[in-house]
């Protein structure tokens, strides 16, 4: 549905946006992070059209962006980083206008009530902008994007200013977009990622660093080596049972006590499941196991690891600082991350050069059912009487 | 283009702005009028309509100053630029806006006339021959006059507008500029030709001075002559302003 191939966006001598390429399919909800700067919201107004690009194209389902923006532009809804409100406008008047502006065909009455009933902003439907709180704003705001019910939809951190409640509610209307529309989500907030996106894409100064199935990445954050385990018993015996037990690589006490239990942190070695073993090995000294903990990664660790991966001088800044146990920890998401960067640095350059015809773009149905929204507002109700 | 057209509409009565504006021109041109035909004891409406224009220069920054400068400190531009329309419909809607404003009011001011078609009507002696009053054709090409230079003042107080962020300066800006305009007319018709004593004789300083000075090309208006040439300088530099403004738009997308 949106393909970027080698995209590169210049300020004078700064390239905010450095050859990037990929696609995403329709249907598919990608997650786009990166830290300040890195060229997120550069990204996503050339997307959009507001910004144009130094070279490269962006093609949203076959039409390119500059070469024929307002059929380009019909196809997207976008919420930029502040939600692009008119103060002295009403939410109705506010919505109203956006109607037209994008020169819609539906029921315009029917077509925004749904809207706001999705975004749950019915309640404030003839209030002024200006007197909304942050979050209703952004609802409005989000809003905004989904009049026309266009198939591309992309949102610049759509959750921000959101109470948690609000969030989850946010969250769910993305997955259920998500179903017929192409979504593409920038965030800070990485479970949104986690919780939301198909795929997430992580860009650090300009350049693509990171492009994965989500799933891909979870189940590499599940797959631990590393436990915390509370054991009650003489500290020293279990620290020389566990550094003896086979297929544990490393073993440390960790400073919290508990009456004469005590936490230990292992490292089992690669392709061994070791809690099992653990277990046995403790009921045979009759040492009680209190704790089991999984020392997953977070996507947090990863993000940082593949970040400070493409940023080398900062992350030996940080490594300097870093503590033992701290080193050890990391070492792992390192390993991932280079596993992931090396990959997509791969894919990036048998990025294919070649041009699709688009003759035929013109002629593809693009259109989505009217009732995407209304059906799930009927859901809702459904609910609601259970 | 109709979208924004509505829009911009909508929110010259929203706002303060709108009724500000109406309300200066209707006041100063009732009192332009006062002051220059019944207090001088007059029938010719010329300095009263050349008056007008040199007002223009104060209230027409009023209509034109938030036209994008808004946009761009609200943000809202994103959501205009994103939209499926061209940069030139979103321009010409504004400077559509903006003039129908202007052309409302200027309807509206023709009611200062009234008192001036009554008295001539009262003093006029058609079995004797004399007839008072304002020239009809005069009036109507002084309104079309006015009408073309307000259409120059608001396509540049528009594109100024797109080239700040701040309302205020906006303002400040035009005023400047059409000022300046101006001012080059008179010091370009001060001195006369036959005694020598222009005070800018060189020919061609007076032909670019002549050539972006609004004012000089009023006078035929001003008589009843629809001046064709004039007509089209109004409405050729109406249209290099609009379209600078959508230069600034397209310039700074590929800046």
């Amino acid at each position: 549905m949106i393909k970027i191939s080698h995209l590169v966006k210049n300020y004078g001598n700064f390239t905010a946006v450095d050859d990037i390429s990929f696609e995403v399919a329709k249907g598919e909800v990608l997650g786009f992070l990166g830290p300040n700067g890195a060229g997120k919201s550069t990204t996503m107004n050339m997307l959009t059209g507001y910004l144009s690009s130094t070279s490269g194209s962006i093609k949203i389902g076959g039409v390119d962006v500059l070469d024929d923006p307002l059929n380009a532009k019909r196809l997207i809804g976008y919420l930029p980083e502040q939600p692009p409100l008119y103060p002295d406008m009403t939410v109705e008047e506010y919505l109203s206008f956006a109607y037209d502006l994008k020169n819609c065909k539906l029921n315009k009455e029917k077509h925004l009530r749904e809207i706001c009933e999705v975004v749950k902003i019915t309640d404030v439907y003839h209030r002024m902008l200006k007197n909304l709180s942050k979050g209703y704003k952004q609802r409005v705001g989000i809003a905004q994007a989904l009049v026309g019910n266009p198939p591309v939809i992309i949102f610049d951190e759509p959750t921000i200013g959101l109470d948690p409640k609000q969030i989850i509610e946010i969250r769910n209307l993305i997955r259920t977009l998500g179903k017929e529309h192409t979504v593409i989500l920038s965030t800070h907030i990485l479970q949104e990622v986690q919780a939301v996106c198909d795929r997430i894409v992580i860009i650090n100064k300009g350049k693509i660093v990171a492009n994965e199935l989500t799933e891909n990445i979870s189940r590499a954050v599940e797959n631990t080596r590393r436990f915390n385990v509370k054991i009650s018993g003489p500290q020293r015996d279990v620290l020389a049972l566990l550094r003896n037990l086979p297929g544990i690589c490393y073993a440390e006490v960790l400073a919290a006590r508990d009456g004469d239990a005590y936490t230990y942190m292992i490292e089992s070695e690669v392709g061994i499941d070791i809690r099992k073993k653990l277990f046995w090995a403790l009921a045979e000294r009759k040492w009680p196991l209190i704790g089991l903990e999984a020392l997953g990664m977070s996507i947090e660790d990863i993000f940082i690891a593949v970040v400070d991966k493409t940023a080398p001088e900062a992350a030996a800044a940080k490594a300097k600082k870093k503590t033992r146990y701290e080193g050890v920890r990391a070492a792992e998401e390192k390993e991932l991350a280079s596993d992931i960067v090396e990959k997509t640095v791969k894919d990036q350059e048998n990025a294919s050069f070649e041009e699709e015809s688009t003759d035929s773009a013109y002629y593809e149905d693009h259109s989505i059912k009217e009732d995407t929204f209304a059906s799930e507002g009927e859901k809702n109700e459904d609910r609601k009487e259970d | 283009m109709l979208a924004i057209y509505k829009k911009e509409m909508r929110s010259y009565f929203i706002n303060p702005v709108g009724y500000v504006f109406i309300g200066v021109f209707l006041a100063l041109s009732a009192a332009l009028c006062c002051y220059t035909t019944l207090q001088s004891n007059s029938y010719s409406t010329a300095s009263y309509y050349y008056w007008l224009i040199l007002s223009m220069i104060i209230i027409i920054p009023l209509l034109t100053m938030r036209t994008f400068s808004e946009e761009r400190k609200m943000r809202t531009e994103q959501m205009l630029m994103t939209a499926p329309i061209s940069i030139t419909g979103m321009v010409m809607g504004k400077f559509l806006a903006a003039m129908t404003i202007y052309a409302g009011c200027l309807a509206a001011s023709c009611v200062n006339l009234i008192p001036l078609y009554v008295m001539g009507k009262r003093e006029s002696n058609p079995d004797e021959g004399v007839v008072a009053g304002p020239v009809t054709p005069e009036v109507v090409g002084s309104l079309l006059g006015v009408l073309l230079i307000g259409a120059v003042f608001i396509a540049i107080g528009i594109l100024i507008s797109s080239m700040t962020e701040n309302q205020l300066s906006a303002a400040v800006i035009t005023i400047a500029v059409l000022a300046v305009m101006l001012i080059l007319n008179m010091l370009n018709g001060v001195g006369s030709e036959e005694e020598g004593t222009r005070l800018i004789n060189n020919y061609v300083v007076r032909y670019i001075i002549d050539w972006i000075s609004v004012v000089s090309r009023f006078t035929n208006f001003q008589y009843g002559i629809l001046d064709w040439s004039a007509l089209l300088y109004y409405v050729s530099m109406t249209f290099i302003a609009i379209y600078l403004t959508v230069r600034v738009y397209e310039r700074r997308r590929w800046a």
